[in-house]
């Protein structure tokens, strides 16, 4: 298949990425990028117990988010021990020749959104990162997914992984979007309909019309939250779009290599007739303003939705899992969504914290009143700044929104930023999963501009009532 | 690395979907420098009250449990974050089997670079493994890797499928680094030939 005239736009990146594949079929890849955030000491560590050094420094690059503090950004955390893995990242990175994008400098931001805006991803390369959200990146075109500390050792070691060859699955959305529906809502619907692992052993590549139409920043909403319905890849074809985001960027290719790698480029899409393992279709007409309701992202339902009944559920195992999750949630059956009172919001995360996401928010927020306690916390130092640049922050700051500096903050929650427990937080990251945000918190997640009308409302509300 | 071989032990059931690893393993037990010691924290939120006394009705509370070494769950088991504190977790608490009908991608590899055998089974077959692990500390099943083998109670076998290499490693103990390095030859050869093919990379 791989050799077939007819190939995908993933089996054009593996193929140029295997170095060898062994008998069993599986392949030696080169990877190209490869991301450290402070959860790497572990891997740096392990290097150093077997004697062994950083095969390719250059081709790696540490950035601090995960402990960041987003109140004391200047300290790196005002709590000692979170202050150690940050230090940990900046020794390691420094003894090994790696460019580090740390504490202070204005380069520094959570990983995924860094990644794209200072050009270290770019189409048709392979990008890892020990965190499950590096499918982010493959909204580019390229090859990214997670890996886990052993893995980020091999990497750091040997500048290549071996990886069995994933089944590859088409989800194309074609259509008009209705008013109000943005890049969280097709993902967290999609989800939905396919379930937390419908796309489990599967490379996803996003196509069709509503997709295409899509900003660069909703590709990577997108993509970022593949590994949600159990995909540890995503991505959607480079194009003119992907090239103009691209261009001039820090790390982007310059000069003759950008003529050459734009040439690269235009031959990287899937050819008309290449086969998939699985294909799936969805009309975006269908896709509504959504969030989820329980502590799975495929517990997802459109905003004039009601809480499902445990009694409806024929499974034994599934129903017990509901009533848990009702339970954990403070739900009960058959209570409409926009019923359910919030007690603080959260805007930010690799998911949605970038430009458009900002402003999408501010439009829902500018001259009303935030009922509840609400952060916003930009994906970067950049972002931050033109954000500030554009007034969003004294917008954001009259209508009750603390402005805060970038980090991963409360989607990880470990970093200072929590909710409380027994709290309900509106949230525009990626996961609801119990005590994701804090031991006993309970997490919505849904899109920014519906974070910031529940801010206002101070229960879940559909932001186009709104306009 | 550890070498599985042969295990016999307790299996003890959560029939429960979506077994994240934020539910292994919180993150506030992320920060420790060192992987071991997380045994304490294993499934932290089911486990423990607030005030940290133990929760009487989870599984690895109870009594016929405690030394359980093996985990019969539900669909999409270790979904969620990378991180690989989750299979330490497990080690470090006497887990080095888990059975299920399916497991996310990223732990499931992670679980092999730690020692741990992850076995998917079809769903008839985990519905009875589930039955077996109900009956606690009579519940013990032998599982055979070279064989790929579980050996239930009433001596009834199912079998399992596992990739071959992986297999290999994990019976002899070996890590891949420095597996790989052995064809560092190829490495180079490769990395040269890109940076002139593909100079923008």
């Amino acid at each position: 298949m791989s050799y077939s005239e007819t190939r995908t736009l993933f089996e054009k990146i593996w193929s140029r990425h295997e170095i060898l594949t062994r008998d069993d079929g599986v392949s030696l890849l080169s990877i190209d990028r490869h991301l450290c955030h402070e959860g790497s000491f572990h891997a740096f560590d392990k290097l150093k117990m077997q004697n062994k050094t950083v095969r390719c420094p250059e081709l790696t690059v540490a950035i601090a988010d995960h402990y960041v503090s987003t109140s004391f950004p200047e300290k790196g955390n005002e709590v000692e021990a979170l202050k150690v893995p940050i230090k940990k990242l900046e020794i390691n990175s420094k003894d090994a020749g790696i460019r580090l994008y740390g504490v202070g400098s204005k380069e520094q931001g959570i990983v995924h959104v860094v990644g794209p805006e200072q050009g270290l991803t770019i189409p048709g390369i392979t990008l890892v990162c020990g965190d499950s959200h590096t499918a982010t990146h493959g909204a580019f075109g390229c090859l990214a997914f997670g890996i886990g500390a052993s893995e980020v050792a091999h990497v750091l070691a040997t500048q290549t992984l071996w990886q069995t060859k994933p089944k590859t699955m088409r989800i194309n959305i074609n259509g008009s979007l209705s008013d109000g529906v943005v890049a969280k809502d097709i993902i967290l619907h999609l989800i939905s309909v396919i379930g937390a692992n419908g796309a489990s052993g599967h490379m996803i590549e996003y196509a069709g019309s509503t997709i295409r139409n899509l900003s660069m920043e909703g590709r990577m909403t997108i993509c970022n939250m593949s590994i949600e319905a159990g995909g540890r890849a995503g991505m959607v074809e480079p194009d003119q779009k992907t090239f103009e985001y691209l261009k001039g960027r820090k790390h982007s290719p310059k000069l003759k290599d950008w003529d050459l790698a734009i040439k690269d480029w235009k031959t990287l899409a899937t050819e008309p007739g290449a086969i998939f393992d699985k294909e799936v279709t969805v009309d975006a007409g269908e896709i509504a303003p959504s969030l989820t309701w329980g502590n799975s992202p495929e517990e997802t339902l459109p905003v004039t939705g009601y809480i499902p009944s445990p009694e409806d559920e024929a499974d034994i195992s599934k129903r017990e899992t509901l009533e848990g999750t009702l339970e954990y949630m403070g739900l009960t059956p058959g209570q409409k969504l926009t019923d359910i009172a919030i007690d603080r919001v959260f805007i930010g995360s690799c998911t949605n914290s970038r430009i458009e996401d900002l402003r999408s928010a501010a439009r829902i927020a500018q001259g009303k009143k935030a009922l509840v306690p609400a952060i916003i916390v930009p994906g970067s130092t950049l972002i931050k700044k033109q954000a500030e640049a554009e007034g969003l922050d004294k917008l954001f700051m009259d209508a009750g929104f603390e402005w805060r500096s970038t980090g991963c903050s409360m989607c990880v929650g470990m970093n200072g930023d929590i909710t409380p427990p027994g709290e309900r937080c509106a949230s525009t990251s990626n996961r609801n999963f119990k005590g994701r945000q804090g031991p006993g918190s309970r997490t919505h997640l849904m899109s920014p501009a519906m974070a910031a009308a529940a801010a206002i409302t101070g229960r879940v509300t559909d932001a186009r009532d709104f306009s | 690395m550890n070498k599985f071989t042969k295990l016999r032990g307790v299996a003890a059931p959560l029939n429960m979907i979506n077994i994240d690893t934020d539910k292994l393993i919180p993150k506030q037990f992320l920060k420790t420098i060192k992987r071991t010691g997380l045994g304490k924290h294993l499934f932290n939120e089911m486990r423990f009250n607030e005030d940290g006394s133990e929760k009487q009705d989870f599984v690895l509370n109870k009594s016929a449990y405690r030394e359980a070494s093996i985990i019969v769950a539900g669909d999409n088991f270790g979904c969620g974050s990378s991180r690989e504190h989750a299979p330490w977790a497990l080690l470090d608490f006497g887990i080095k089997c888990v059975i299920s009908t399916s497991f996310a991608d990223i732990f499931y590899n992670n679980c092999f670079k730690n020692g741990i055998l992850p076995i998917v089974v079809n769903k008839q077959q985990l519905d009875q493994l589930m039955d077996d692990a109900e009956n606690g500390a009579n519940a013990v099943l032998d599982v055979d890797l070279e064989a790929q083998e579980i050996i239930r109670p009433s001596g009834e076998k199912v079998t399992f499928e596992i990739d071959e290499f992986r297999k290999h490693c994990l019976i002899n103990g070996l890590d891949d680094i420095g597996l790989t390095m052995e064809k560092e030859e190829n490495i180079d050869n490769f990395e040269k030939r890109r940076a002139a093919e593909q100079p923008w990379v």
